[in-house]
């Protein structure tokens, strides 16, 4: 999201799908994980708008959708780049839309080579480190006016002068699984894209406007998608060109001016090693249809659970500070300059331009009147990033005794987190490990009643890991806000206190923080100074609560000096680079204009608009949907009168309609800037894309995506079926790692694929949550869901003698679980190249323990660890597994039961974890041959 | 004494209270059911009924089986298999829209998964009050059938009086709460009295529960019903709603998207006191026969 169009979050409102006259639910399934949110779908579909879910599986979405599309799992590239084509070779693109708002016009370099010529990969891919040189992909003319051509700053952070002197080397593809540190700190610094566009050297881009030129991005695109045809969509989807063929008619017929689609997604489309480009996929055919920023339409990024959104904004995430900013990289960003020039190009457009003021509020937010000029506003005391401190590292590195010490909240890796037999077996190698939570989850009882306890793996006596248990307090025994899907910031006010010794995490940190400080009070060490002139004052409570209303206000950020010093800041355009003002989120900045606390406004949706403006607060700037400027024609008017939004008053000369304007509010439509000016000013009248170095929504990402600028299909890390498109099978660039204890099934063209012959995917339940920590102690719902279950068609029951209510053992590489059997035509097999393919549906809520009223398998241990090359996801929505029927062995004869899997299947370290696919070597897959036409370049690179 | 079959507009005027509210009820549209339970939850929580087993069932997704004296709000799930359309897609499956909604609507019959959440219906004449020989059930100024736990001496009379299944006695170990009571939904008596709305309709996030004025829920679902057979989703009917029905029409009644039986629902209840009168007229002139034959022999023996 924040590659296409400038920000990481959802482009609209939930209230708004109302407004939509199609709604296309993909990689979602909303009806059970976001209840309360589908009531606008249902309001949307009541007044007769068109609802399509596409999934693996029959969910209670597709029960009230108007048209379900069964589909693989892991194959919606395929799907979406089908329709892409549709749209393009029917001519069903918003044409005045997608020249004025998007890059379709702009020309690329003559360097660009595309998957179609390199068998599967794009120009620039270096099969030693499994990661692409991106120079060739950006804008033509993005090197005039600068001597070092290709020496800037890519997407993926490889500079030619990077620190160590010369490009990541021999790192990990099918190696050591060791990559050297120059790799570990780019790979870790890939995810802050996910938070905003990329950066340009400048916005002086050559464009062609009648979209003819070979080189514009709207020919790339279309030559790109050329091969998505309904054909190959039956042959990688298993979806009929008929099924696939009303989608197409359904999307375009209601997008245009008059009408509008909406897309909406959540995790079945991250969770994989190519979840980004599933995005990127949706965002082109938002953007070609001219669905961004009009009612009705927009891409819904549905948020996991209550306060996800919040926990990126103001991040949990190792590599990323409030608002997106990034973590600064040691060796690289030793100084505020350094860093400040990897945020942003003084000559690119955009408010991203003002990185400076965000930065320098953050540290006077942080370390108050120690932060001055003089010393960088306290920039050194930042810890810097030495590497992937993610959180499937960061476990590895504890299996390596590197990491002592290790906070679990509101978390349950034991059970939620892949490959839980690693994260388990990794919390046995610390020496303390605190767990704060509602219930005594697995994490915390791993030590004594976990599965490696039966196996043997582990023995109680010999865990020298202290567990601090901390009972939490819930929601509603404290003060605080939740950061909701749709960027809303909502205010909850503490109903009781909380019971017994159970605390919220505030005053867990703020007590810890202080304990700590009063430790180091003496310290005369320099590198004690960040903690001891940290600001860490906040009033506290007759309990001890510190106020959760403090920290908003600090979050707002305020004046410091000057006649207005002491009030918030309104917004963040008040920030200023000279230390003048502090703000501990610039995007946050505004939650406490005027000091209300404007979370906490709760309006009745009938004494105000339907946008409910005066409901909570969204951020930015309290606009509830994103580059609504695009809601206008490029001359200002609504694009018809029945999708109205966001338009220009041509009499007060000013922006004006439903929402506030995502745009400079006095800009008129027509204004052109000077050439080169930069940052917001070098926005044109019709660049409604204003967090781009463009302006311009982006079809083709020509910065700030690791794995390519455009999508493409590639078969899942473990995939049954061979990739039909080219000779590349899986993503190149996913991070891998290969380890004894890491192994994966093979894929073809390995061989052996045929052992684990179908593909599960994982989900959740409307009645539990998650890893269980919050539904599996509550009696009202571990009665609704008590026994952990596997979903599988009659067909594949027939094929594998299983019955409903049976036992049913599931088995990877890894470990093999077992569930109860839920026979149901609601799994429906599909046609795979002439063959009928069968997939198993495993919701992952059970763990192993003894605590919670029901426990199970956990559907989790059954993957390995492969990541998403840009934000570290894990692939947790498809696997390859073998399914019979019974229950699986216990004790140590589990590990024996799973080794003879992996003997008659052949893995080595190396299966399933060579990057690039090897050019093929007469060994024939199962699923399939290398279409013709692509052998003829299969030798051209390695 | 009050009436005890057809149609009857004030049930709690004719309970013999003298200023009734006006009568309330459920409206349940299946149709826009998402099958959540968050129903079945909120009731829970608000009445302090206990969880009904940890059994999985097998039963696609429904867990707690049927309406019991630990399950006052019931959720089903029934997965129905497809009709084999002509022209089927290369699938050679059968495809999984909905009818009615379809895209093409000539593709005939899809896999359904159809969801409702059942109650207890409040009927214009309750089988379970009119037979309850203790006073525990009684008819409340807002026209519902409500337990009083605190009376009820656990006979189970009720239990076969429900046309419907409804009500039941809790079982459990003696000491848990209400054990070998009576129990069913209240329509969260306490909560109406103060104004509130139940637990179940406060809680549903799709509106599929509907709570108000019974009257004016019977409009706005005949409204519903038009609107769906427009949209040419031809099998949805109402049910339980008639006044002129076996039970006299119910409180809390459906919309529903096939045959009742398909859901589990009674296709005809019937009130097993509605026959009472007729029994006793029965009765009576066949103790009047008695009677005359005895009087005639009497007689015959003297002439």
């Amino acid at each position: 999201m924040g590659a296409s169009f400038g920000r990481g979050g959802a482009t609209s409102f939930l209230q708004d799908l109302q407004n939509s006259d199609c709604i296309v639910i993909q990689g979602s399934n909303m009806a059970e994980c976001h209840p309360v949110g589908f009531q606008w779908v249902m309001e949307a579909k009541a007044r007769g708008a068109r609802i399509i879910h596409i999934d693996p599986r029959f969910t209670r979405t597709s029960a009230l959708a108007d048209h379900y599309v069964p589909l693989r799992a892991g194959s919606d590239i395929a799907f979406l780049g089908g329709i892409i084509n549709y749209i393009l070779s029917n001519e069903k693109y918003f044409r005045e839309y997608v020249v004025a708002y998007t890059n379709a016009a702009t020309l690329l370099r003559d360097d660009f080579v595309d998957v179609d010529d390199l068998d599967g990969v794009f120009s620039g891919y270096d099969p030693e480190t499994g990661m692409y040189d991106t120079s060739t992909w950006t804008y033509e003319g993005q090197d005039e006016g600068h001597s070092s051509a290709g020496s800037q700053r890519t997407a993926s952070g490889a500079e030619a002068d990077s620190p160590g002197g010369s490009r990541a080397d021999d790192a990990g593809s099918g190696g050591n699984g060791q990559e050297s540190e120059v790799s570990q700190s780019e790979r870790g610094g890939g995810h802050e894209m996910g938070g905003h566009g990329a950066k340009l050297k400048h916005a002086e881009v050559h464009r062609d406007e009648t979209l003819q030129h070979p080189r514009s991005v709207f020919q790339v695109l279309k030559r790109h998608y050329a091969r998505y045809t309904p054909e190959l969509v039956e042959q990688v989807c298993g979806v009929s060109p008929e099924d696939f063929l009303k989608v197409c008619e359904a999307v375009t017929e209601n997008s245009g001016r008059e009408r509008t689609t909406a897309w909406v997604y959540s995790v079945g489309w991250t969770h994989h090693t190519v979840g980004v480009q599933y995005i990127r996929g949706s965002a082109i055919i938002q953007l070609l249809l001219g669905n961004m920023g009009r009612p009705g339409g927009g891409i819904m990024a549905l948020r996991g659970h209550a306060s996800i959104q919040g926990s990126t904004d103001i991040p949990t995430l190792f590599n990323l500070l409030p608002g997106y900013l990034p973590m600064p990289k040691v060796g690289e960003h030793d100084d505020l300059p350094s860093y400040l020039d990897t945020i942003r190009s003084p000559d690119q457009k955009g408010f991203w331009a003002e990185a400076e003021s965000y930065t320098v509020s953050l540290l006077k937010s942080y370390w108050g009147d120690a932060a001055t000029p003089e010393n960088d506003f306290a920039f050194h005391y930042l810890p810097k990033l030495t590497g992937d401190h993610g959180t499937y590292q960061t476990v590895m590195d504890m299996l390596e005794d590197k990491v002592e010490g290790y906070f679990l909240l509101g978390q349950n890796p034991a059970v939620g987190s892949a490959h839980g037999r690693m994260q388990r077996l990794a919390m046995a190698h610390l020496k303390w490990l605190v767990v704060r939570d509602l219930n005594l989850i697995e994490s915390a009882t791993f030590w004594k009643d976990g599965p490696e306890i039966e196996t043997g793996e582990l023995r109680t006596e010999d865990i020298d890991t202290e567990v601090f248990f901390f009972p939490a307090a819930s929601h509603a025994e404290k003060d605080g806000t939740f950061t909701q899907t749709q960027r809303m910031l909502q205010w909850h006010h503490k109903a009781v206190a909380p019971p017994g010794d159970c605390r919220s995490e505030l005053h867990f940190f703020f007590h810890l923080g202080r304990k700590i400080r009063e430790r180091l009070a003496n310290s005369t060490e320099q590198r004690d100074r960040p903690i001891l002139d940290l600001t860490w004052d906040y009033p506290v409570d007759a309990e001890g609560d510190p106020s959760a209303d403090a920290v908003l206000r600090e979050i707002n950020g305020s004046h410091l000096t000057g006649e207005k010093a002491g009030q918030p800041l309104k917004l963040f355009t008040e920030m200023k680079p000279d230390g003048s003002t502090s703000g501990g989120c610039w995007i946050y900045s505004g939650v406490y204009a005027d000091g209300v606390n404007q979370s906490a406004r709760r309006k009745p949706g009938k004494e105000q608009s339907w946008v409910a403006p005066e409901w909570g607060w969204a951020w930015p700037a309290n606009r509830r949907t994103l580059y609504n400027r695009a809601a206008a024609d490029p001359e200002g008017n609504p694009w018809s009168e029945r999708k109205a939004y966001v338009w220009w008053d041509a009499e007060q000369q000013k922006w004006t309609g439903h929402d506030v304007p995502d745009f400079p509010a006095d800009k008129a439509p027509s204004y052109r800037p000077e050439q080169g000016t930069p940052g917001a000013a070098g926005l044109a009248g019709d660049d409604p894309f204003i967090m781009q170095s463009d302006g311009k929504g982006w079809l083709y990402a020509p910065e700030g995506i690791l794995d390519g600028p455009l999508p493409v299909h590639y078969e899942p890390a473990e995939s049954p079926v061979r990739n039909p498109m080219y000779r590349q099978q899986a993503n190149p660039t996913r991070q891998v790692y290969p380890r004894p204890d890491n192994l994966q099934n093979p894929s073809p063209p390995e061989a052996h694929a045929e052992v684990f012959p179908y593909l599960f995917t994982t989900y959740r339940l409307t009645e539990h949550h998650t890893a269980g920590g919050m539904s599996r102690w509550v009696p009202y719902l571990s009665e609704l869901q008590p026994e952990f279950f596997c979903e599988v068609s009659p067909q594949l029951a027939r094929e594998r003698g299983l019955t409903n209510l049976g036992w049913a053992t599931i088995v990877t590489a890894r470990t093999a679980i077992e569930a109860r059997v839920l026979v149901t035509e609601r799994v429906v097999p599909l046609l795979i190249d002439g063959k009928e393919f069968h997939q198993i549906g495993l919701p992952y809520h059970w763990g192993v323990g003894g605590s919670a009223l029901v426990t199970g398998d956990s559907a989790n241990d059954l993957f390995g660890v492969t990541l998403d090359p840009n934000v570290h996801i894990q692939e947790t929505k498809v696997a390859s597994c073998d399914i019979r029927a019974g229950r699986r062995p216990t004790g140590p004869a589990l590990l024996r039961f799973v080794e003879d899997y992996r003997r008659r299947a052949g893995i080595t370290i190396e299966t399933g974890n060579t990057r690039r696919t090897p050019v093929a070597s007469g060994t024939p897959s199962r699923a399939g041959s290398t279409p013709a036409e692509l052998t003829p370049a299969e030798s051209q690179e390695d | 004494m009050p009436s005890l079959s057809g149609p009857l507009h004030d049930p709690a005027g004719d309970a013999g209270w003298q200023e009734s509210q006006p009568r309330k009820g459920f409206f349940t549209d299946t149709s826009i059911c998402i099958g959540c339970k968050a129903c079945e939850v909120a009731c829970k929580e608000w009445n302090g009924v206990p969880d009904d087993g940890f059994n999985l069932l097998g039963s696609s997704y429904d867990n707690t089986g049927s309406l019991s004296a630990s399950t006052w709000r019931h959720v089903a799930f029934i997965e129905q298999a497809a009709t084999p359309a002509s022209n089927t897609v290369s699938l050679g499956m059968p495809t999984t829209e909905r009818p009615g909604a379809a895209m093409n609507p000539e593709s005939a019959v899809d896999f359904r998964w159809l969801m409702s959440s059942d109650v207890c219906k409040h009927c214009t004449h309750a089988g379970c009050l009119d037979v309850c020989p203790t006073g525990s059930l009684f008819r409340t100024e807002f026209g519902t059938v409500v337990v009083q736990e605190d009376i009820c001496n656990g006979c189970g009379y009720c239990v076969p009086a429900c046309p419907f299944g409804v009500i039941d006695r809790r079982i459990g170990e003696q000491g848990q709460k209400n054990v070998g009571i009576a129990q069913k939904c209240t329509l969260c008596y306490d909560r109406l009295g103060a104004g509130n709305t139940p637990a179940c309709a406060q809680a549903c996030p799709t509106q599929s529960i509907q709570f108000g004025d019974l009257d004016e829920l019977r409009e706005r679902a005949a409204a519903r019903v038009e609107t769906l057979h427009a949209q040419g989703v031809s099998k949805a009917r109402l049910y339980a709603d008639s006044p002129d029905d076996g039970v006299g029409g119910a409180g809390a009644f459906f919309l529903l998207l096939d045959e009742p039986e398909v859901y589990g629902f009674p296709p005809d209840p019937v009130v097993p006191t509605r026959d009472l009168p007729q029994m006793w007229r029965h009765a009576a002139m066949a103790a009047a026969g008695l009677l005359a034959g005895a009087v005639a022999a009497f007689l015959g023996g003297r002439g």
